[in-house]
């Protein structure tokens, strides 16, 4: 038996479609049902019916925009602090590293070996009273002794810029290394000096890793909970919390889901404009 | 092991259940992580035969045996009935476990388990809802054992088809350095030497329950102004900077870390960080009054007739006195069983004189147990109180 040749790609995006139809579009199409429910007078927790209450997202979005502005801040700081700190990592380890290469590419995703969870927990030991670094700024008087740094927001956006690294380095580091060296020479063999050959050559080439790097770390960073759960205190809490607290304490599922889409569309938004100033056609 | 063996009963107790319950919980159970997670998996089993009951428990809740990796009591029940007992430790969290199971309750499909384990707040929800079956008194006779103080909470006055697991106290524990003259009062607590470093409970019943109980209120009667105007009082002492977090059991890492000083807290967890310190932590119950809560065995609506009745036989059999004890010395939470203190004198003496699992009747009567709430009400107030806390 054979198919005709036009058919073929459709029956190779079936395995996906499919996947996604059962696991993205049918959860999708559930969330959408549940945030405009109500509760049912007089029924149990937990217990909603469809009166498509769309009045939900107003009130779900004005009760939480002080999570949701803070939830665009951290994500905010935390992507541009991992773009300052991979882009001299992605640009050493392009162009610098030589037969340490390969290690230093494993050290960059050795993280991932171990539990995000853990290595968050961690990051509380290191920042709490008794890890080194407050002790150590408080002998060196930088900070005073009623001062802590776990339970504040600079812990929270350090989490999240230490969690999310990986996601700028790697991708910085594939559009750096695809850069040809002799575009580099080239610059230089028309009396750019070094500054200006990595302003006007580098830069440019590598702006579709420092691109797909900041949209993969701000993202997930957004609709993060595990930081600031972990790391925060109840002045910092985040959309990401309020969406877990309405789901599993509240049993509140219409706000959660309202929330939820909220936020997707936001980061939609959001991204859809960042794309259109950064070019797309750079993405790929 | 063979170190082990070396030690008291006390020390080993301690040892063994370093891992207990809560502290399983730490970590990922303040952030759902786990929740999420285990939701994915299935659970119990699919087979409801004859002569089986599968009972779903919290992780690390009934006495274990390191060498032979089997639950020594619940062998015995095996051996003795002929009753294949299947234990699943996957109840991780109530609201996650409820949220697995309710659809096949509301259908009426069978969930996996005979037997399983909420807290009181939730075992009131499976009853509001018709989720429980009542128990036959004639399998449980040793039902009579139960304390007096546990014996008729609001949500099932006459222990009908809920009886407790394990008791949970809740109350202040500090750091006996910080505060040398200890933690009786909310005023207390409060002292600015704890300012920044008070962590209380998410366990909504506890620290809202222990705040109204230093006002003064009567929670077992607690009216929604009440209740409204304490987590008032949390909210503000929370944007005051007192309170540094509102956490599950990581306050115990907290303590241990410096970064807490003070907390509302769990007897059982702060009698392991007392041990393990060597008296650096302490425990007590408020002047005003400490909260019990307790896990609850239950028979869900879906048990097969077998099924129940093997599950009543099961909850009977852990109602013996002496098989009590011997989970309480692993377990260390509060036992809820009469006589099950003299059976400990013979197998750990040293536990059998623990306020923390054998409360005194002056203690007991100092506990108090939150009222059951109608599901308005938990909606509302669960509300307020994650609100409070920046949720």
């Amino acid at each position: 038996m054979s198919f005709p040749k036009v058919r073929v790609p459709y029956l190779l995006l079936l395995p996906g479609f499919a996947f996604l139809f059962t696991f993205f579009i049918l959860p999708i199409i559930n969330l959408a049902q549940t945030s405009t429910q109500t509760r049912v007078a007089g029924g149990d927790t937990g217990e909603y019916e469809q009166t498509l209450a769309f009045g939900n997202y107003i009130q779900a979005f004005v009760d939480n925009k002080e999570q949701f502005g803070r939830s665009f801040l951290y994500a905010t700081l935390a992507t541009v602090f991992a773009l300052a700190i991979a882009y001299p990592l992605a640009y050493a380890i392009a162009f610098k590293s030589g037969k340490f290469k390969n290690i230093l590419l494993v050290l960059v995703v050795a993280p991932f070996f171990t539990s995000f969870l853990l290595r968050t927990i961690a990051w509380k030991q290191i920042l709490g009273e008794e890890g080194f670094v407050v002790p150590g700024l408080r002998s060196l008087h930088i900070i005073g002794e009623q001062t802590t740094l776990t339970s504040t927001s600079i812990a929270v956006v350090a989490g999240m810029t230490y969690n999310f690294l990986p996601f700028m380095t790697l991708p910085l580091y594939a559009s750096l290394e695809r850069i040809d060296p002799r575009t580099i020479e080239a610059a230089g063999d028309l009396y750019a000096n070094g500054i200006t050959a990595f302003r006007r050559v580098t830069v440019p080439l590598s702006l579709p890793g420092v691109v797909a790097g900041t949209l993969l770390t701000f993202i997930p960073a957004a609709g993060d909970y595990v930081n600031a759960a972990i790391l925060g205190s109840p002045n910092t809490k985040m959309i990401g919390n309020v969406i877990e607290s309405r789901y599993f304490k509240i049993v509140d599922y219409p706000t959660a889901a309202a929330l939820s889409f909220t936020l997707m569309a936001a980061i939609l938004v959001l991204v859809t404009l960042y794309i259109r100033k950064a070019g797309t056609e750079e993405l790929v | 092991m063979a170190k082990e063996r070396s030690l008291s009963p006390e020390a080993r107790s301690i040892l063994r259940t370093q891992i207990s319950r809560r502290t399983v919980l730490a970590g990922a159970g303040g952030v759902g992580a786990a929740g999420l997670l285990a939701a994915c998996g299935g659970g119990g089993d699919s087979a409801s035969a004859e002569n089986t009951v599968r009972w779903g428990n919290w992780p690390l809740y009934l006495d274990f045996d390191e060498d032979s990796k089997t639950y020594p009591t619940l062998v015995k029940f095996s051996e003795q009935s002929g009753i294949d007992a299947k234990y699943f430790e996957d109840y991780n969290d109530n609201d996650e476990f409820y949220g697995k199971v309710q659809a096949q309750l509301k259908l009426g499909e069978d969930i996996g388990y005979d037997v399983v384990t909420p807290t009181d707040w939730m075992a009131a929800r499976w009853i509001r809802l018709g989720y429980t079956q009542k128990f036959d008194t004639a399998n449980i006779p040793n039902k009579v054992n139960i304390l007096d103080s546990l014996a008729s909470p609001s949500y099932d006055p006459n222990r009908g088809s809920t009886l407790t697991w394990q008791g949970i106290m809740g109350g202040f524990g500090w750091n006996v350095e910080k505060n040398p003259k200890g933690i009786r009062t909310l005023d207390d607590l409060f002292a600015p030497q704890n300012k920044g470093k008070i962590v209380v409970l998410t366990e909504m019943r506890d620290t809202i329950g222990i705040i109204l109980l230093g006002q003064g209120v009567d929670i077992t009667k607690v009216t929604e102004d009440e209740f409204m105007n304490a987590v008032d009082f949390m909210a503000k002492k929370i944007s005051d900077g007192w309170i540094r977090g509102v956490k599950g059991n990581e306050y115990a890492e907290d303590l241990t870390s410096g970064d807490a000083t003070a907390v509302i807290g769990w007897s059982g967890d702060m009698f392991i960080l007392a041990s393990e310190n060597e008296g650096k932590f302490d425990f007590a119950i408020p002047e005003s009054g400490g909260t019990i809560s307790g896990d609850n065995l239950i028979i869900p609506s879906t048990a097969s007739a077998a099924g129940k009745a093997n599950g009543e036989k099961l909850i009977n059999y852990y109602y013996e006195p002496a098989v009590a004890a011997e989970v309480a010395a692993y377990v260390n939470y509060v036992c809820p069983i009469k006589g099950a203190q003299a059976e400990m004198e013979k197998i750990a003496p040293e536990l059998a004189t623990s306020e923390y699992i054998f409360p005194t009747e002056k203690t007991s009567s100092r506990l108090n147990v939150f009222r059951s709430l109608t599901p308005d009400e938990e909606t509302k107030w669960a509300e307020a109180f994650q609100q409070a806390q920046g949720n």
